[in-house]
């Protein structure tokens, strides 16, 4: 059984279909990619992963061996407590919250302690701050931002706010990682050390990632199966070689072959 | 680390025990006379409604301007438990039932308004609080209408409202610098962001309502136990404006700043009392001038903390050294 199972997922907003009958499925642990030309319904599938919208029809399954979850419908709270954690193309960052809160804020799901601790500041909420401030710590220096730990988020380099909102998606502890353009106006070193980090973070927190890139470099070398998208339907599935030689992408992407030239 | 903790927190409520006991001194040798202690009076009931409005509006973001009807909900609970059996215990269990009731009045309310944003948010509080004022002028035989309680036995001193006061600071303080007050911040910050990183904002955005109308709900059962009279005009969309000015001025997600605004607002209009013709134009104008040159408020959404004052006191010591 796949860990994500996505069937026949369709979304309509009045009489615009976005997204038709996609039809995909993660295995555990899993790299895969999401690519198609500007507009062709990638963040919507992503929006309805997460339930920033609600599917008009199709189905979202769960499936983490110990327990299985239909996800179409939920709350994105609700969804983000089964496990399923985002970035966004156009970053959302807490902008005037600090790099350190922006992360804290993302533990909330596991916390421990309730409203009356919150109140008095019982025993349990002192520790429980110390494991989630440790915790905010550890995942901060893995993205070498923890020197930075008190910067307002808004003031951050543009790349290393694309680096804390991964970081802020881990902070949920999710096992299924969904990257909305990651690479999105970086140049070809950090997209590079980007490739590189993606790869490390899914080894070291076992996580299955699907992933949305205009970055063809990047796609290539990390995914290990693309799905293409256009028009909101899925036309093509497969290896990088097999994407890359598939002729109904090229033509999505470069138009049609209207005979020799 | 511990150690220094508690050491800590000794030395915060020996000036805690400290703030209260030379104010007490003062109201018993009469420097601080009638007068002075209803602006006091004034001062510590504005402090809990502007600081429990900043957590509805500062804080989480949900623009209210229906404050003032929590506070009568309170102030009318309290004073008719009071004015049938006026005993002290009768005036804490009025205060509490009052609470109880705005906050309760508050979830009813904000479970289906706080879909609404912005604007439509404001206009929708804004006509609750007429809801709550017309009902209080139309139950005649309970409320006496427009003309209001009047005789409401006093049990407000010093002590009791020193004792509501820090408790609402303290406690919201708390509850802001913990989990579950992030994820209020969270909302403000962005709605979209913090429901995806697994923040129920609902329930967040009706919990700061709730919280905020209890503690306006004890700020109205003060005012009535300690001004003898209440109307259901004295609770009507100028107070609810009263208490934003003082969250804007103070600054949006500041409690240091709700406080300063709230005293310093007080103090004003008691210095103008002797300008009674122009008072309300200084006032204005006063305003109008502090928002122009702060516009993010006296302290923008910074603290004031004893470590400011520990910083200070070094920097007079060095200064001390250095001569």
């Amino acid at each position: 059984m796949p860990l994500l199972k996505v069937h026949k997922l369709t979304k309509s907003f009045g009489g615009l279909t976005a997204v038709l009958n996609v039809a995909m499925e993660l295995k555990q642990g899993e790299l895969v990619g999401l690519i198609g030309p500007n507009g062709a319904g990638k963040t919507t599938v992503f929006n309805l992963l997460t339930g920033v919208y609600v599917p008009t029809s199709g189905s979202i399954i769960l499936d983490k061996g110990d327990a299985q979850q239909e996800l179409q419908g939920l709350k994105p709270h609700r969804i983000c407590k089964a496990g399923v954690a985002r970035t966004f193309q156009n970053i959302r960052l807490f902008k005037d919250l600090t790099v350190f809160d922006n992360v804290r804020i993302a533990m909330h799901k596991n916390v421990q302690y309730g409203l009356l601790s919150s109140f008095l500041h019982l025993p349990s909420y002192h520790r429980e701050e110390k494991r989630i401030s440790e915790a905010t710590m550890e995942l901060l220096k893995i993205f070498n931002l923890d020197g930075k730990k008190d910067e307002y988020a808004k003031n951050l380099p543009y790349g290393e706010q694309r680096h804390l909102e991964i970081a802020r998606a881990l902070a949920t502890s999710p096992s299924l990682l969904l990257l909305d353009e990651p690479a999105a106006g970086m140049n070809p070193a950090e997209t590079a050390q980007l490739t590189e980090l993606i790869k490390w973070i899914r080894e070291k927190f076992n996580l299955t990632i699907l992933l949305i890139e205009h970055d063809m470099s990047l796609v290539m070398k990390i995914c290990e199966r693309i799905y293409v998208l256009d028009y909101g339907i899925l036309i093509a599935e497969g290896t990088p070689d097999e994407i890359r030689s598939n002729k109904r992408v090229i033509e999505a992407y470069l138009g049609e072959d209207v005979g020799d030239v | 680390m511990k150690g220094t903790l508690s050491a800590q927190l000794i030395r915060k409520l020996i000036l805690v025990v400290l703030a209260y006991a030379i104010v007490q001194l003062l109201i018993s040798v009469n420097i601080i006379n009638d007068y002075l202690q209803a602006t006091l009076t004034t001062i510590c009931i504005n402090i809990i409604l502007a600081v429990s409005l900043n957590l509805i509006t500062g804080f989480t973001g949900q623009f209210s301007l229906g404050h003032a009807g929590f506070m009568s909900i309170g102030a009318y609970t309290c004073a008719l438990i009071i004015l049938k059996n006026p005993t002290t215990y009768n005036f804490l269990l009025g205060t509490l039932l009052g609470a109880l009731l705005a906050a309760l009045v508050g979830f009813l309310v904000g479970l289906p308004t706080l879909r609404l944003r912005g604007d439509y948010l404001a206009i929708a509080t804004l006509g609750m609080a007429e809801i709550i004022k017309i009902m209080f002028i139309n139950m005649d035989k309970i409320t006496n209408g427009p003309r209001g309680l009047s005789g409401i036995p006093r049990f407000v001193n010093w002590t009791w409202l020193f004792i509501f006061t820090v408790g609402t600071v303290l406690l919201i303080r708390n509850f802001l610098k913990s989990s579950h007050g992030r994820a209020c911040i969270a909302i403000r910050e962005d709605e979209i962001a913090a429901e995806t990183m697994g923040i129920n904002i609902t329930w967040y955005k009706v919990l700061a309502f709730v919280i905020g109308a209890f503690c306006a709900g004890i700020a109205g059962a003060l005012y009535a136990s300690y001004f003898y009279f209440i109307k259901p005009d004295i609770f009507g969309f100028l107070k609810s404006v009263d208490i934003l000015v003082m969250v804007v001025l103070g600054g949006m997600g500041s409690i240091s700043g709700s406080i300063l605004a709230a005293i310093l607002l007080a103090v004003i209009s008691t210095l103008l009392q002797s300008f009674s013709e122009i008072r309300m134009i200084l006032y204005a104008l006063i305003l109008i001038i502090i928002m122009i040159f702060r516009p993010q408020g006296l302290l923008g959404s910074r603290e004031i903390s004893l470590s400011a004052f520990n910083r200070l006191g070094k920097f007079f010591a060095f200064e001390k050294e250095a001569k």
